[in-house]
């Protein structure tokens, strides 16, 4: 009898990319409803818009290329790139604004460097800086979130989604109903040399739901994050590292200046922070390769994103951390080499 | 503008561009590289084949020729694409085809002389640039197989036409693998 | 003693054990006719010394071996040489030369076959030239010659025997059969290699997960009353049975980069080994049979069979209730190391310690995966247990970039296939890096190669430099002689 003479090994564990990234996307339905239920249906429109650009990016791209469309459209990982912009943008950006980031992550951030695992920067943070440095305005209004008292009914905010999603003047009919965020606004307080309890003790920036509506869909999006550790998708060394280089540096810094310094536990909750820690600066395409290379690369990303919301411009900084990291990696692989079984270190 | 801050910007470049060129003059002149060195660099990604096929009489002359930039590197047909990429790596330029005026890259090959034909007329012993050919006048020769660089320069001197290239036998023989068991 | 793995990584696999495991050892009657291939396994092969229509008796030496990595090749069943002739084998490369014997039904056994009288009072020389004479090959599943590893291991000053029954690799359990019925011939056979390597410690490593076995050594451990024989229960992952990974865990020092165990102090060898080694002392018998687990999906009776070297595998197969449904892959070892055969054929090395039959059940998932990109998710770097960057090694072999290569350490890469295992971009890593070190290999001698050819071309110059001078001065002072008399010549013009 003849078989066939297949090199070894002969079984794997089928746990295939595919897999991988339709896990990060379900990781991310906690903060997905969390985001809806206070921001509006704003995040399903981004959402909607992205994945569908982002779709025909890849297959135009991988037209170009000469590559056969189907297996790449299949692996999820453009998906994932798209959901990653839309949960980053604000859900009042006209469609044509997510349209162009994603188109702009995906062709400029992806298909410039050959596709899928060349890409040396994060993809969807390639579209969501550009975005930033080009519509600063349109890319810093976020809807003021629903509010307990019933001033603000979740009817008004998908109105307000909808009118924001079809690029209606938003200050016409809708002023008070946006605003900077809750980082934002704590940012130009401080400029204003307001002291941080007095900005902290103000209705319009910490009391409101404003500054807790990102707390919400910060620990919604850390309660995906602990299930993606636990499902062995992310492993611990990146997020913790990104933990630890934003928080110790603003602990240390509260404690010296509690008037100026923001505290780690605002730093936590706030902004992007849970989704840049488990869901961005974990993609490993653009991270750094080795465990401890890991944690060189999630503390620097910690603490630059600490240095921008501390000294910089921008009011959230965890893009430009990433990318700036992204950056580093080779460096940081160079240096960070483990050590070979029976090798001298 | 102020024109003594004219006047100091152009001194100021005046001064740097003297500095910068006088330094670089004077490295330029000290890490000039060995040329000799370089000759035996380039000879080392050579593959010492010795057929002659870039117009050279042997490989170190070739090297000599690239070194002195009286050659390209794209002449050398047994070494092929790989030898071309090295040297190319080598010397910081592009790389690029090997030319095949030079002749064709082919598969490596060994010289085998067909005994029942040999006529010992020893006249394919000098040509073989590496000694591989052993035999003597009257007797019967033979190609040392592990030495042979299949050059074919033994070919053209043989009267009676019975040397022929064969695919080299393969170096390599893998190595005895730890297993898990 | 219970210890902790302690080379990098290494995973958990699923054991697929049971199917085979349950059952005891079965003497596989002596087949028709037997294929002894001259490599047993490691790429070497032994040197025929009988001729075709040769008669042999049992135990008659047939090949003897003429490198340190072949071993010496016995006959296993009296009768009569019909062919010396190349055929496929479960070897590198597919086909060897085969000795073929056709039992004639005698039973003669040959007079070389005799008890040792007394091991013990052999001297260690002796018994490694003994052993090697006797074809005693590593049973692990790389059939490496005995004798040679504990030679080196004596010249290189080895103090610690470990003997491999971690047996971790999915499907096989010949070994575990083995100790659990043979656990006498186990320390016997180890209290001999302890002396040939000129050790003095003995450590058996058994995994966790064979407590019949943990149990029989045990016992017959007691029964020896000697402190420097022990007994380490190891932790049942992947692959704590491999050489370098097992001496680790076990005497908690690295094999260093490119040397031998022996330089750490260690030697390593094979359960089963010790206990043919046993049955060399008690029988006098060279090696002739192995136990070998004949399992997977697509064979009737999984179980373990002690079949005669050469056996083909079709009738170890039929012996144990032949085919069942679609055998797909006919695998000499186990699921992540073992070598697909092309053919039920071939002979029994004494390398093959498992003989799978898969089926569609069994390598279904290697069957089905679709090759992706790379993502750098770094699970193989997670999981190698040699410490290796494999997503690394794999960009640097794609580009065939041999320093890289070298520096990334391909040559310390095991092939257990754990990388393989993991990736969930289904690339096939470990074959990648086979190919990278044979081109590597191919590389290296190419470059020894020219480097002989410069040399031997210069030397050719420096030669004819050397005549043409030679001949230059003798014409000169033949001139100069002609000239001196003060004759002059007509000839000469200037």
């Amino acid at each position: 009898m003849r078989f066939d003479t297949s090199p070894a090994p002969h079984v794997i564990a089928g746990y295939t990319v595919p897999r991988v990234m339709f896990q990060v996307l379900f990781a991310l339905v906690p903060a997905g409803v969390a985001h809806v239920v206070l921001f509006g249906p704003g995040l399903l429109l981004q959402l909607s818009v992205a994945c569908v650009t982002a779709l025909l990016a890849e297959a135009v791209a991988l037209r170009w290329r000469g590559r056969d469309a189907v297996p790449a459209l299949k692996d999820g990982s453009v998906l994932v790139t798209a959901f990653l912009l839309a949960f980053s943008i604000p859900p009042l950006l006209p469609w044509w604004l997510g349209a162009l980031g994603t188109a702009l992550a995906v062709l400029l951030g992806k298909h410039v460097f050959g596709g899928l695992g060349q890409n040396p920067f994060n993809p969807a943070m390639v579209g969501y800086a550009i975005l930033l440095v080009s519509f600063p305005a349109e890319m810093t209004r976020w809807p003021v979130p629903m509010d307990v008292d019933g001033t603000r009914t979740w009817s008004e905010l998908a109105r307000l989604s909808f009118a924001g999603f079809y690029g209606a003047d938003l200050t016409a009919r809708w002023d008070g109903y946006t605003g900077a965020t809750a980082l934002d606004s704590i940012r130009s307080g401080l400029d204003l040399r307001y002291t941080l309890p007095e900005l902290l003790g103000r209705e319009d920036i910490a009391g409101t739901p404003g500054a807790r509506g990102f707390a919400w869909i910060n620990l919604a999006a850390l309660a995906g994050g602990l299930y993606l550790m636990l499902r062995r998708i992310v492993r611990w060394h990146i997020p913790v590292a990104v933990l630890g280089g934003l928080l110790v540096p603003s602990f240390i810094a509260h404690g010296l200046d509690s008037g100026n310094a923001l505290g780690p536990a605002m730093q936590a909750f706030s902004g992007a922070t849970m989704l840049a820690a488990f869901f961005i600066a974990t993609d490993p395409v653009s991270a750094a390769t080795s465990d401890r290379g890991r944690l060189w690369y999630g503390a620097g990303i910690g603490l630059i994103a600490w240095i921008i919301r501390t000294w910089g411009d921008y009011p959230d900084g965890f893009a430009f951390a990433v990318l700036l990291m992204n950056l580093a990696v080779p460096f940081i692989d160079r240096y960070t080499v483990p050590r070979i079984y029976g090798r001298q270190p | 503008m102020n024109p003594d801050a004219v006047v100091i910007a152009v001194l100021v470049a005046a001064a740097l561009a003297i500095t910068l060129g006088v330094a670089l003059g004077w490295a330029a002149s000290r890490i000039e590289p060995d040329a000799d060195s370089l000759v035996v660099r380039i000879d080392a990604l050579l593959p010492q084949t010795q057929c002659g096929q870039c117009r050279y009489p042997g490989c170190r002359p070739y090297a000599a020729a690239i070194a002195s930039g009286a050659a390209e590197i794209d002449r050398c047909p047994p070494g092929g694409e790989v030898t071309v990429r090295a040297l190319a790596a080598l010397l910081d330029r592009s790389p690029r085809s090997p030319d095949p005026a030079f002749g064709a890259t082919k598969p490596a090959q060994v010289a085998w002389i067909d005994e029942a034909k040999c006529i010992g007329c020893a006249r394919c012993l000098p040509a073989c640039p590496v000694d591989a050919i052993v035999g003597a006048p009257r007797q019967m020769h033979t190609v040392i197989t592990t030495q042979c660089t299949g050059c074919e320069l033994c070919l053209p001197p043989c009267p009676v036409d019975c040397i022929e290239l064969r695919p080299a036998p393969a170096l390599s023989r893998r190595q005895r693998q730890p297993r898990a068991a | 003693m219970a210890v902790r793995s302690r080379f990098p990584a290494g995973l958990a696999l699923d054991a697929h054990k049971q199917q085979a495991c349950g059952t005891q050892i079965v003497e596989l009657p002596l087949p028709a006719h037997l294929v002894l291939a001259l490599d047993q396994g490691t790429g070497y092969s032994a040197e025929p010394v009988v001729a075709v229509g040769e008669a042999v008796a049992t135990g008659t030496l047939v090949a003897r071996t003429g490198h340190p990595f072949a071993s010496a090749v016995h006959a296993p069943l009296a009768g009569i040489v019909v062919a010396i002739e190349a055929r496929e084998a479960a070897v590198e490369g597919g086909r060897s030369v085969c000795i073929v014997i056709e039992g004639n039904g005698s039973d003669r056994i040959d007079d070389s076959v005799r008890p040792v009288k007394d091991p013990a009072s052999l001297g260690p020389e002796e018994l490694v030239r003994r052993l090697r004479d006797a074809g005693i090959a590593g049973l692990g599943g790389a059939g490496f010659p005995a004798s040679t590893k504990l030679a080196s291991a004596r010249n290189l000053g080895a103090h610690t025997l470990v003997l491999n029954g971690a047996e971790c690799e999915p499907w096989i359990c010949c070994d575990d059969a083995l100790m659990r019925s043979a656990a006498s011939d186990v320390v016997l056979g180890a209290l001999i290699l302890r002396r040939a390597a000129g050790a003095v410690r003995c450590v058996i490593a058994i995994e966790e997960d064979k407590p019949a076995a943990i149990a029989a050594v045990t016992g017959a451990i007691d029964g020896l009353r000697d402190d420097a024989v022990t007994l380490a229960v190891v932790p049942a992952v992947y692959p704590q049975g491999a050489e370098r990974q097992l001496i680790t865990t076990v005497a908690g020092v690295e094999v260093p980069s490119g040397g031998l165990p022996a330089d750490a102090g260690v030697i390593c060898q094979n359960v089963a080994t010790a206990a043919a080694v046993a049955r060399w002392a008690t029988r006098g018998e060279p090696m002739l049979s192995r136990v070998v687990t004949v399992t997977g999906s697509g064979v009737g009776h999984p179980g373990n069979v002690r079949a005669p070297i050469g056996t083909p595998l079709a009738a170890l197969i039929a012996a144990s209730g032949g085919y069942r449904g679609t055998p797909l892959r006919l695998i000499a070892g186990g699921s992540m190391t073992g070598r697909a055969l092309p053919s039920d054929e071939v002979g029994l090395t004494k390398s093959m310690n498992c003989v799978l039959v898969a089926t569609r059940d069994d390598i279904g998932s290697r069957l089905g995966a679709v090759e992706l990109p790379c993502i750098r998710c770094g699970d193989c770097a997670n999981s190698c247990p040699a410490g290796l960057l494999p997503q690394q090694l794999l960009r640097a072999a794609l580009a065939d970039a041999h320093d890289t290569l070298r520096q990334l350490g391909v040559h310390d890469c095991i092939e257990c296939g754990l990388c393989d295992y993991v990736c969930p971009s289904q690339i096939p890593l470990a074959d990648r890096f086979r190919e990278a070190k044979r081109r590597l290999q191919e590389a290296e001698a190419m470059t020894k190669k020219a480097a002989d050819a410069r040399e031997r071309h210069e030397l050719r110059q420096r030669r004819l430099q050397e005549a043409a001078t030679i001949e230059q001065e003798t014409f000169e002072s033949v001139r100069g002689r002609a000239r001196r008399p003060g004759v002059d010549s007509t000839g000469d013009s200037n």
